[in-house]
Formats: structure tokens, sequence, C-alpha cells
């Protein structure tokens, strides 16, 4: 479950910034080691609401500043 | 021109926003009629509207609620399966010297002429940025450049939407999306038909083209930044006033 949790994601966030999929490790920090700037993120955020079909809000999107967290996030909220 | 584009136009059910729902229509888009009060001219509209061949319906929403403004986005969305201009053209006047306006006075206009258009781009946003592109037009007013004796919060509202229009095109620049303003001078609509004629006579003394502007000069600007012709201008404030104000 959390593996494929983390496939999918990691095809996204691969796709929308550009970087390989094996770099898209849970400890991996959007900003720091994907090179994300801050619409790119919120721009992840509606694409992840979008494939796990659940709402993210304004101030829990704020919190999301590794991969990891957002597989934290998806399996508690799925 | 505009063939195959969804707007949705704040404020449409008369004066100046009617006009222009009525010109993105005449140029082929389908436009969503945003009205706060009056549905009767709201469906007037749309149904102008549809007579020129395009898809239209109307949507009352009061844009200073977000709840209400998010909701309508989506029903918007929904119904015509894009959007990809958005007009921000409802706002409201409670003129009163500054000695003398109430809070409720100042509140009721922010809260409709500026934090309805930052509810209404915020909704917006999301879906233009998985569009990948998106115009947002936003009305000022000449007077948020000059300022204006006895509309201290319309003034203060209009002066805002500048500064939003130029941090929202920065913001969303990099998504193809453009936010320019519209800032009318003297335009005979219902809000100015009511100043006393000695305003008014004051105003037209002011005005090197000597006419009150009307909502269709307006329009046609609006419909110019909803085009491809203008894909290259963002952040700009284009002033159609007769020349009142020349920097």
């Amino acid at each position: 479950m959390a593996e494929d949790i983390l496939a999918r994601i990691q095809k996204i966030v691969a796709e929308r910034l550009d970087v390989d999929e094996a770099a898209v490790k849970p400890e991996a920090s959007f900003k720091e080691d994907l090179d994300a700037d801050s619409l790119d993120v919120v721009e992840l955020v509606m694409e992840l609401e979008d494939e796990f079909d659940i709402e993210i809000s304004d101030e829990d999107a704020e919190k999301i500043v590794t991969v990891g967290d957002v597989i934290d996030y998806i399996k508690s909220h799925q | 021109m505009l063939e195959g584009k969804t707007a949705l136009v704040t404020g449409a059910s008369r004066g100046i926003g009617r006009a222009v729902a009525l010109e993105l229509a005449r140029l082929g888009a389908n436009v969503a009629v945003n009205y706060a009060g009056s549905v009767e001219a709201a469906n007037e509209v749309v149904k102008e509207i549809q007579d020129l061949g395009r898809e239209s319906a109307c949507y009352q929403c009061d844009i200073s609620d977000p709840d209400a403004v998010q909701d309508m986005i989506k029903s918007v969305v929904s119904t015509f399966g894009r959007l990809d201009i958005l007009i921000n053209n409802a706002g409201i006047t409670k003129d009163n010297l500054l000695m003398r306006m109430k809070e409720e006075e100042w509140d009721a206009v922010i809260n409709t002429n500026l934090k309805g258009i930052f509810n209404t781009t915020k909704a917006v946003s999301r879906q233009m940025m998985k569009q990948r592109s998106g115009r947002i037009i936003n009305m000022a007013s000449v007077v948020g450049v000059t300022g204006n004796a006895g509309q201290a919060n319309y003034v203060a509202a209009k002066a805002g939407v500048i500064g939003l229009t130029k941090t929202a095109a920065r913001e969303l620049a990099s998504r193809n999306i453009t936010v320019n303003a519209v800032a009318p001078g003297f335009i005979s609509t219902d809000m100015t038909e009511v100043l006393p004629e000695d305003v008014k006579g004051q105003m037209l003394s002011q005005i090197p083209l000597g006419r009150m502007g009307s909502p269709e000069d307006v329009a046609s600007v609006v419909a110019f930044l909803a085009s491809d012709a203008s894909a290259y201008m963002t952040g700009q404030v284009l002033r159609v006033d007769g020349g009142m104000v020349m920097q």
C-alpha cells in the first residue's frame, strides 16, 4: 500500500518537476532537493488531490515539506 | 476571436458588466453571468447571449463571501467544462465624506470591490493553472489613480485592485495566465446616473474628449485584454477615460 502510494506520487512529481522518479524519495524536500518553487508545490497539491481523490486544506498544504509528508497525509486521509 | 472560450463576468446584469458580457459573447465566448440582486436583469442578459448563439447561464452570488464564490466557480466549470476568462467587474459605491463615513460604508465597499476580487481570483486560478492558460481582467477606476473627494472607500478599494492586479500578474505569469486592469473614467451607468448635475458638469469639463464614456467604450477594451491580441501584456492598467488622466 505504502509502496503503491509512493509510486503514484513519484510519477506525478517527476513529471511535474522534471526530475528522475528515483530522486523522489520520502526524505526529499520539494523545495530544497527537487527544486520546486512555491507555485510548483501548490500545483502538486492540486494534482495529488485529483490523483488520490482527497481535499488538502490550505493549512495542511503549508505543512507539506517532503515527499514523506505527502505519503503520511494521504495514508491518514484515505 | 473568442470561440470555444468560457468567460465569467461578475456584476453582469447591468452597466459595464452587461456590456462586457455581450461583447465577449459577440466575439464568440460562452458567458457565465454573475449577479447579486436582480435575477430578471440577469436572465435578460443570458437570453441576449443565447440569441447570439452562445451558451450562457446566470449565477447569483455575493462575491464578498468566499465559500459562495468557490461554489459558483465549481458550478461554472462543471457546466461549461472550462473557464478561460474572468472579468472582475462587480462593484458598489457608498459615497460619503471621510469625516462622515460610517464603518459599515467602508467595510461594504472594501468587501465587495476588493475582497470580492481576491475571492474570485483565488478560486479561478486553480482551474486556470490546470489549463495552463487564463485571462483575468479587473475593473479598477481612474479615481483609484487620482483619488476622489467623497469616495475614500471606493478609491481605496480601486487602488487596492491595481496592486492586486500587479501581484497576481507576477504570481501567475509562469502559468500563462495574464492579469490586467481597466480603469474607466466617467461612464454613463446607473452608478453615475445618481450623481448631482453640478458634479457631472464639473467632471465633464475635465474630459478632453468632451463626453461621458459608454459601457461599450469600456467593453471593447476589456475584450481586447481577453483576446490573443494582448497575449504579451500582463500587470497593466489601461485607462478608458476620454483622456481625463494622462501619464
